[in-house]
C-alpha cells in the first residue's frame, strides 16, 4: 500500500522526471506502460506528445534536445515499442544527443519466459545506448532515473534506456533525491593546463593553421560557440565546420570556409589538406570528414579537444590531445592565447589567406539556374531561396533534414549563424529523421519557424508523424526536394556503379498535396521556376503545417564530392566549376 | 604520434575494476565483438568483501593505437572504475589454472604422473585408469604441460583464463588509467 514515503513506482517515476526538469515526453502507450499513462493522466506539469510510431518519438526527442540543450525524453512500451525505438537510440548515440528512453517491460517474474510483448530490451539496446538499466527493485527506481539523466547529459552526451518491468511501476517504491556524484562514472571536463600551453605554442607558431570544429562545440552549450567566435577573432585563423558543427561558427564570418568532408567546400578541404597546424575541437575525424586516412592532412601537427578519450587517436594520431569539455578547453585556450605575447607569423598567415582566397575563387558551390518561365528548378536554388526568404521573417528559424542529397545541399546552401538551429542525422544517416525531429523542435519552440528540408524518399519513412503535427497543431513546414529518386543512391550509381540505377527510382509516389490535406495540413507544389517563390512565401506565411512538394532537376548531383577512398585534394567538382576530376580507386569502390 | 604509426602488435594484459552489476560482462564482451578487438583470455569475479566490485582480467592483442582504443573504450563504460594495462604499467604477475584429464594405463600413466611432478601439478582426482591434474602457472607453462600430455592420454582440459596483479606495492586502485 502507498504510504507517505512510498508511492507506486509510476508516481515515483514522474516525480523523478519532474525533479529532473522534464516538461515534455514523446511517447506511445501499450500494456506494459499503462501504469505510467495513469500517472500522466493525473497530472498537468509534464506534457505528453503522442507520436504515431515509436521511432518518431526518439527522433522528436532528439530534435527537442538538440534545439534546447535539454535531455529529450521518450516513453514506449515493451517489445515492439522498444525495438521500434532502437534506430533513434543508435542515431542519438552516433550524434551524441542526450535522450532518456523509458521502455516498458513485462513483470519481473515473467522476464525470460517469452511473455507477450517481451523483448530483451537491455540486451538489444546495449550497443545502441551510452548506458542502459533494467530496474529490478523498487528501491532502485528513483536513483536509476536520476542517474540516467546525469549520464545522458554529461560527458559525451548520449541516449540512456531505463527498462521498467510493470510490477516495478505498480508496487510501492521509496523516493530518493538525485545523488551529487557517481561512484564510477566521472567524465573529465577540465583541460590539462600543460596541454593547453602546448597547444598555444603550436598555434602561435602556425604558418598555415585551420580550426576544425564539430558537434561537440554545440553539445557543450551556446557558450562554447561564443568562445569559438572569440578565438577566431583573436587568432584570425580560418575555420571549417563538420556537418554536426554547423552554426558553431557563423556562416557569415569571413573566416568561415564552409563545411568540410565528402561534400564540403573546395577551400575547406584543401585548407585541411595543406595546413601545418590543425585545431580539432569537438570533432571525431569521421570517415566522411577525413577521406582516405593515409592521405589525410599528412603535413600537419594536430591538436584535438574532445570530451571522449576514445575519440582521441581513434582514426588519426594527434600530437596534443586535450580531454575536456569543448567550451572549457576553448575558454582556457583563448585565455592562454591572449596571455602569450609571442607574435604570430603575420607574413605566413597572409600568404595562407591568399592561398585560401585562390581556392575560394573556384566558387565550388556554383550552379546555374535557368530563370526562364517553365524551367526546371535546381535543388540548390530552391534551398538558396528558402534561406534568403527566411532571413527577414522576424522568427527564429530551425532547420531539420532527412538524409541524402537534400541534406548535403541544405548543409551547403542554408547558412547558420547560431548553434542549435540545425538538426540532422550525421553519424547514423537515418532517413526519416527530419520530420519527427522538426516536430520535437516545434514543441520546444512553438513560435519558431521549423522547416524539415526533405527528399521525397526519406519523408515517406516517418510520414505518419503528419498525424502528430495535426493533433498538436504543430506548424512544421516540410520542404520536399522531389527528384523522384533516392538521389544520393542514384548519384553513387551514376558515378561509381556504371549508371545501373538499381531500385533507386521513387516509383508510385503519393500526391504530396493530397497527402498533406488528408493529414489536415496544407499541400503546395512547385513544378517550374516561376512558381518557386510563391510556394515558399505561402509556406512561410501559413500558420499550419505545410508540405511543399518542389519538383527539382532529377539528374542533379551533389558536388563537390570526395569519392570514397580518395583524398581531400582529389575532389570531384560540379559541371559549373572547372576541373580536377578524380577517379575512384578499387579500394574506394568497396567503401561506403 | 610516432608510437601510433607503428603497426607491430603486442599483447596486453588489462585489468578492469567494475561495479558488480548485471550486464557489465555483456557490455565488456559486446565492446570487444562490436568493435572487432581480440580477446585471448577473460576472467571475472567479485573481489571485495561486500561484493560491490568485480575485477575483469583480459588478455588482448593489437597495435599500440588499438590497445589505447580498447582501454579508452573500457574506461568510458559507466560501470567501470579503473582500467589498468598491466603489461605497460610495469612488471606484473599473471597466472592461470587448468584441470587436465589424462586417461591412460601402464607406462603412459606412469609417465604422465612423472611429468606432472616436474611441473608441480597436483593430482586432484584419480581412478585406476585416469588422473585429473591441477596445474597453476603462466599460460606458457600450462601450454607446455598440456602439449606433453597429448601423447599420454590427454582427454579433456578446462582452463580458467588468467588472473593478474601488478608486482610490488602498486594496486589497481593506486594506478590511474592512461589519459
Amino acid at each position: 500500500m502507498p504510504t507517505a514515503d512510498r508511492q507506486p513506482g509510476a508516481e515515483i517515476l514522474l516525480r523523478a522526471l519532474r525533479d529532473q526538469g522534464v516538461e515534455v515526453i514523446f511517447g506511445y502507450p501499450g500494456g506494459a506502460v499503462l501504469p505510467i499513462y495513469d500517472a500522466i493522466f493525473n497530472q498537468n506539469s509534464i506534457r505528453h506528445i503522442l507520436v504515431r510510431q515509436e521511432g518518431g518519438a526518439v527522433h522528436a526527442a532528439e530534435g527537442y534536445a538538440r534545439s534546447t540543450g535539454k535531455v529529450g525524453v521518450v516513453l514506449v512500451t515493451s517489445g515492439p515499442g522498444a525495438t521500434n525505438a532502437v534506430t533513434g537510440l543508435a542515431d542519438a548515440l552516433m550524434d551524441s544527443i542526450p535522450v532518456v528512453c523509458l521502455t516498458g517491460q513485462v513483470p519481473t517474474h515473467l522476464i525470460g519466459n517469452d511473455a507477450f510483448q517481451e523483448a530483451d530490451t537491455t540486451g538489444i539496446t546495449r550497443p545502441a545506448t551510452k548506458h542502459n538499466y533494467l530496474v529490478k527493485r523498487p528501491e532502485d527506481l528513483a536513483r536509476v532515473v536520476h542517474e540516467a539523466f546525469y549520464v545522458a547529459r554529461t560527458g559525451r552526451p548520449g541516449p540512456v534506456v531505463i527498462d521498467l518491468p510493470k510490477d516495478i511501476l505498480i508496487n510501492p517504491a521509496p523516493y530518493a533525491e538525485a545523488a551529487k556524484t557517481h561512484t564510477s562514472y566521472r567524465p573529465r571536463t577540465d583541460p590539462d593546463p600543460a596541454q593547453i600551453r602546448k597547444a598555444v605554442a603550436l598555434l602561435k607558431a602556425a604558418k598555415r593553421p585551420v580550426i576544425y570544429a564539430g558537434g561537440g562545440v554545440i553539445n557543450s552549450g551556446p557558450h562554447a560557440s561564443e568562445t569559438l567566435r572569440s578565438l577566431i577573432a583573436a587568432t584570425g585563423f580560418p575555420v571549417t565546420n563538420t556537418l554536426m558543427g554547423l552554426g558553431s561558427c557563423p556562416a557569415s564570418d569571413p573566416r568561415f570556409l564552409g563545411m568540410l568532408g565528402m561534400h564540403g567546400t573546395y577551400e575547406a578541404n584543401l585548407a585541411m589538406h595543406g595546413c601545418d597546424v590543425m585545431l580539432a575541437v569537438g570533432a571525431r575525424f569521421d570517415d566522411r570528414v577525413t577521406g582516405r586516412l593515409n592521405a589525410f592532412s599528412q603535413g600537419s601537427r594536430k591538436i584535438h579537444i574532445d570530451i571522449d578519450t576514445s575519440s582521441i587517436n581513434k582514426n588519426v594520431p594527434v600530437e596534443v590531445p586535450i580531454v575536456a569539455d569543448a567550451g572549457k578547453a576553448l575558454d582556457a585556450l583563448l585565455a592562454a592565447w591572449k596571455a602569450d605575447s609571442t607574435p604570430v607569423d603575420t607574413t605566413a598567415l597572409t600568404a595562407w589567406w591568399r592561398q585560401i582566397d585562390i581556392w575560394r575563387e573556384k566558387n565550388c558551390l556554383a550552379f546555374h539556374q535557368d530563370m526562364t518561365p517553365g524551367a526546371i528548378i535546381k535543388p540548390q536554388y530552391a534551398i538558396q531561396r528558402l534561406f534568403e526568404m527566411t532571413r527577414n521573417l522576424g522568427k527564429d528559424v530551425f532547420i531539420t533534414t532527412e538524409v541524402g542529397q537534400h541534406q548535403m545541399w541544405a548543409a551547403q546552401y542554408f547558412h547558420f549563424d547560431r548553434p542549435n538551429h540545425w538538426m540532422t542525422s550525421g553519424g547514423l544517416g537515418t532517413m526519416g529523421y527530419g520530420l519527427p525531429a522538426a516536430m520535437g523542435v516545434q514543441v520546444a519552440h512553438p513560435d519558431a519557424m521549423v522547416i524539415d528540408i526533405a527528399g521525397e524518399a526519406s519523408i515517406l519513412m516517418n510520414i505518419q508523424e503528419m498525424g502528430t503535427l495535426a493533433q498538436y497543431r504543430l506548424p512544421v513546414k516540410v520542404f520536399i526536394l522531389n527528384n523522384e529518386y533516392m538521389g544520393m543512391v542514384r548519384q553513387w550509381q551514376e558515378l561509381l556503379h556504371g549508371g545501373r540505377y538499381s531500385e533507386s527510382y521513387s516509383a508510385a509516389l503519393p500526391d504530396f498535396v493530397k497527402l498533406a490535406e488528408s493529414f489536415h495540413a496544407k499541400g503546395l507544389r512547385a513544378t517550374s521556376i516561376e512558381q518557386l517563390d510563391a510556394v515558399i512565401l505561402e509556406m512561410l506565411t501559413s500558420d499550419i503545417a505545410v508540405v511543399a512538394d518542389i519538383a527539382v532537376d532529377q539528374k542533379e548531383n551533389c558536388f563537390p564530392m570526395i569519392p570514397s577512398g580518395a583524398a581531400h585534394n582529389e575532389m570531384i567538382l560540379g559541371t559549373e566549376v572547372e576541373g580536377d576530376a578524380a577517379a575512384v580507386s578499387d579500394q574506394g569502390f568497396a567503401l561506403v | 604520434m610516432s608510437g601510433y604509426q607503428d603497426n607491430t602488435t603486442r599483447t596486453a594484459t588489462i585489468s578492469v575494476l567494475v561495479e558488480n552489476e548485471a550486464g557489465i560482462l555483456a557490455r565488456v564482451i559486446g565492446l570487444f565483438t562490436g568493435r572487432g578487438y581480440n580477446i585471448d583470455s577473460l576472467t571475472v569475479a567479485p573481489v571485495e568483501a561486500d561484493g560491490a566490485l568485480s575485477r575483469i582480467n583480459l588478455v588482448t592483442s593489437g597495435t599500440a593505437m588499438v590497445i589505447a582504443q580498447i582501454k579508452a573504450q573500457l574506461d568510458r563504460l559507466v560501470q567501470v572504475h579503473r582500467v589498468s594495462d598491466l603489461t605497460e604499467e610495469g612488471p606484473h604477475i599473471a597466472r592461470e589454472m587448468a584441470l587436465v584429464k589424462v586417461i591412460a594405463t601402464g607406462e603412459k600413466r606412469v609417465e604422465s604422473l612423472r611429468i606432472a611432478e616436474t611441473f608441480r601439478a597436483r593430482v586432484v582426482d584419480t581412478t585406476t585408469g585416469s588422473f585429473v591434474f591441477e596445474i597453476t602457472g603462466t599460460s606458457d607453462k600450462l601450454d607446455a604441460f598440456i602439449d606433453l600430455m597429448r601423447d599420454l592420454g590427454l582427454s579433456e582440459v578446462s582452463r580458467t583464463g588468467i588472473a593478474a596483479l601488478a608486482r610490488g606495492a602498486r594496486t589497481i586502485s593506486s594506478l590511474h588509467s592512461e589519459h
